[in-house]
């Protein structure tokens, strides 16, 4: 299915789609408390069933993740950088998921009803309760920032991987339909995310596509 | 990755503008959208604080209307709405109602005579989870149509420091250049402050749209009238700042106390993003049921201290209109409920309640 460099088809999908939408879910977000206009009412419409989509997708993207391995990083990456790459990546997760549910426990607590269209809506998960409302209230606005600002280190160093580096990180996460390399000797280095199904490509013959072939 | 020849870091400049290039403009993008780059907005923010600022900081309390009480009861329906609304609110039946009555202004120990305005908020807590909030007036129109001219509206009846009362000239300048505020005008000016929440009728001042079962949907506006309509005798302002509260106390003790809750239809061109223009009396008007209110309960530890009465916050069955004020009142309301909860729960930042021994 997978190249071994490259993250599962399902798991590029899977994040490229989340990038749009919790993007978008911040830009809604700060946009709809920034404003009395009647923008406030639709981006309102749109926060709350989007925020359970994401929640969702994440939930199924945390699965994938768990079955298929991430390709390992580059062993010659420093370790400070590969310390900051997994813990920022493991924060996103946390973010991602915790967030909707923050969303979710504050509409509750605050007593409002969590409409997800006209008709559709969710049963509150923590019971009436202002004090905890300021709070989780609070929690969520801090941790929206949170979010914005991993993700733009996040694409920064995407991008520093991709063009400075060039070492293969972005291209684990994007979409191509020939292989980028078609180097011969093996590889000899070590994954720091170790733990990983095997080291597939230290096997593959020296021209294997990669795409479309199986791991193992 | 896995790669033994990897292609040897690139040095050149533009690599690195374009990474900077990239952050600079999510970062830019998101600053607009957040209103750091452009502070001529107006956001929910600007609004309460002015509010804030006309009346004082009274923490805890609503950032207008603070002066209020709880009242709880319920709504039973006549069906007579259900062909107009497939809310089950409209359905023949009983509807929990938790209710408060109010005055306008961010000062709760305002005296009562001080404004000819009294306010009812109701949340009614349907059966299959969804709520009905409303926000309404006993003046038939609001003196503004925008949340732009209310907020003028604040900045100009702000208080003069020297003299404690807004400045005659601007209220008169800003009077002049908003003529829609004529029809409130005239009503506050013959209207004398009642010494009576009963006595009075509450008109949901915005209007909104009945959606059918078929999903067709009817402009409207609502109203709740008394059924004891007299009674209320002239306030002696001066002497008895809290009468609505005693008033009501006092009755309630009697017995419950009666509304019916009349839904008006728009005849075509009737404007519905207007708050400032009424609908000719004429208008079809649906008696949807009795509004009964039972139990009276202080603001302070009541049912109704921790409800934003969000007046967006509706069933299946409503939908909001294309009033510009509602928006803003969602938005405003959801600022100033965060600020009271805040300063509740002891949030740093937030003003500390003082709390009574």
């Amino acid at each position: 299915m997978s190249r071994p460099d490259s993250f599962h088809p399902l798991a590029r999908l899977l994040h490229w789609l989340m990038a749009l939408a919790i993007l978008a879910m911040l830009f809604v977000g700060v946009g709809m408390v920034a404003t009395v206009s009647t923008r406030h009412q639709w981006l309102l419409a749109i926060h709350r069933p989007l925020g359970v989509t994401i929640l969702l997708l994440a939930l199924l993207r945390l699965g994938v993740r768990l079955r298929w391995r991430p390709p390992p990083l580059p062993s010659d990456m420093p370790t400070i950088m590969q310390w900051l790459a997994i813990s920022s990546h493991w924060l996103l997760y946390a973010l991602m998921i915790g967030m909707p549910l923050i969303g979710w426990a504050m509409l509750s607590a605050g007593g409002f009803p969590v409409m997800l269209g006209r008709s559709w809506h969710l049963p509150p998960i923590l019971p009436a309760n202002s004090a905890l409302y300021a709070w989780l209230r609070l929690a969520h606005g801090v941790l929206a920032y949170l979010l914005f600002f991993t993700i733009l280190g996040h694409m920064a160093a995407a991008l520093y991987h991709g063009l400075i580096r060039r070492d293969g990180v972005l291209s684990s996460m994007t979409f191509h339909r020939l292989p980028r390399r078609r180097s011969p000797a093996p590889s000899t280095n070590t994954a720091p995310e170790a733990g990983d199904i095997g080291s597939p490509s230290q096997t593959d013959p020296p021209d294997s596509p990669g795409y479309g072939t199986p791991p193992l | 990755m896995l790669e033994p020849e990897r292609t040897p870091p690139a040095r050149s400049t533009w690599r690195w503008a374009v990474i900077a290039a990239s952050v600079a403009v999510l970062l830019l993008l998101f600053g607009y959208t957040a209103g750091w780059l452009a502070p001529h907005r107006l956001t929910p923010q600007r609004i309460v604080d002015a509010l804030q600022r006309n009346a004082g900081l009274h923490p805890g309390y609503r950032r207008n209307h603070a002066k209020g009480i709880c009242v709880t009861g319920y709504f039973d329906s006549s069906g007579n709405a259900s062909a107009y609304s497939r809310a089950i609110v409209f359905a023949p039946g009983r509807t929990p109602v938790v209710g408060r009555f109010a005055i306008p202004g961010g000062n709760p120990g305002a005296p009562d005579g001080g404004t000819p305005v009294r306010s009812l908020a109701l949340r009614f807590d349907l059966a299959n989870g969804q709520q009905w909030r409303t926000g309404m007036n006993n003046s038939p129109v609001f003196p503004v149509a925008t949340p732009q001219s209310f907020y003028e509206q604040l900045v100009a009846s702000r208080p003069d420091p020297a003299t404690g009362h807004p400045d005659p000239l601007k209220l008169a300048a800003f009077y002049a250049a908003h003529p829609e505020t004529g029809a409130f005008r005239a009503w506050a000016k013959e209207t004398t402050p009642s010494s009576s929440y009963v006595t009075e009728s509450y008109y949901g001042l915005d209007a909104f749209y009945l959606i059918d079962a078929g999903g067709k949907r009817h402009a409207v506006r609502w109203s709740a009238v008394p059924e004891a309509a007299a009674g209320a005798s002239e306030m002696a302002s001066a002497t008895a700042p809290d009468v609505l509260a005693g008033d009501l106390q006092q009755r309630l003790a009697n017995g419950p106390l009666r509304w019916r809750l009349m839904l008006t239809l728009a005849a075509p061109g009737d404007p519905t993003n207007d708050a400032t223009r009424a609908w000719p009396p004429d208008r079809h008007i649906i008696d949807a049921g009795t509004l009964v209110i039972e139990h009276v309960q202080p603001q302070d530890n009541g049912p109704c201290r921790d409800i934003n009465y969000d007046p967006t916050v509706l069933p299946d069955g409503i939908v909001v209109s294309d009033d510009p004020l509602l928006a803003a009142r969602s938005a405003a309301y959801a600022n100033s409920y965060l600020r009271r909860t805040s300063e509740h729960a002891g949030v740093p930042g937030a003003t500390r309640v003082e709390r009574q021994p």
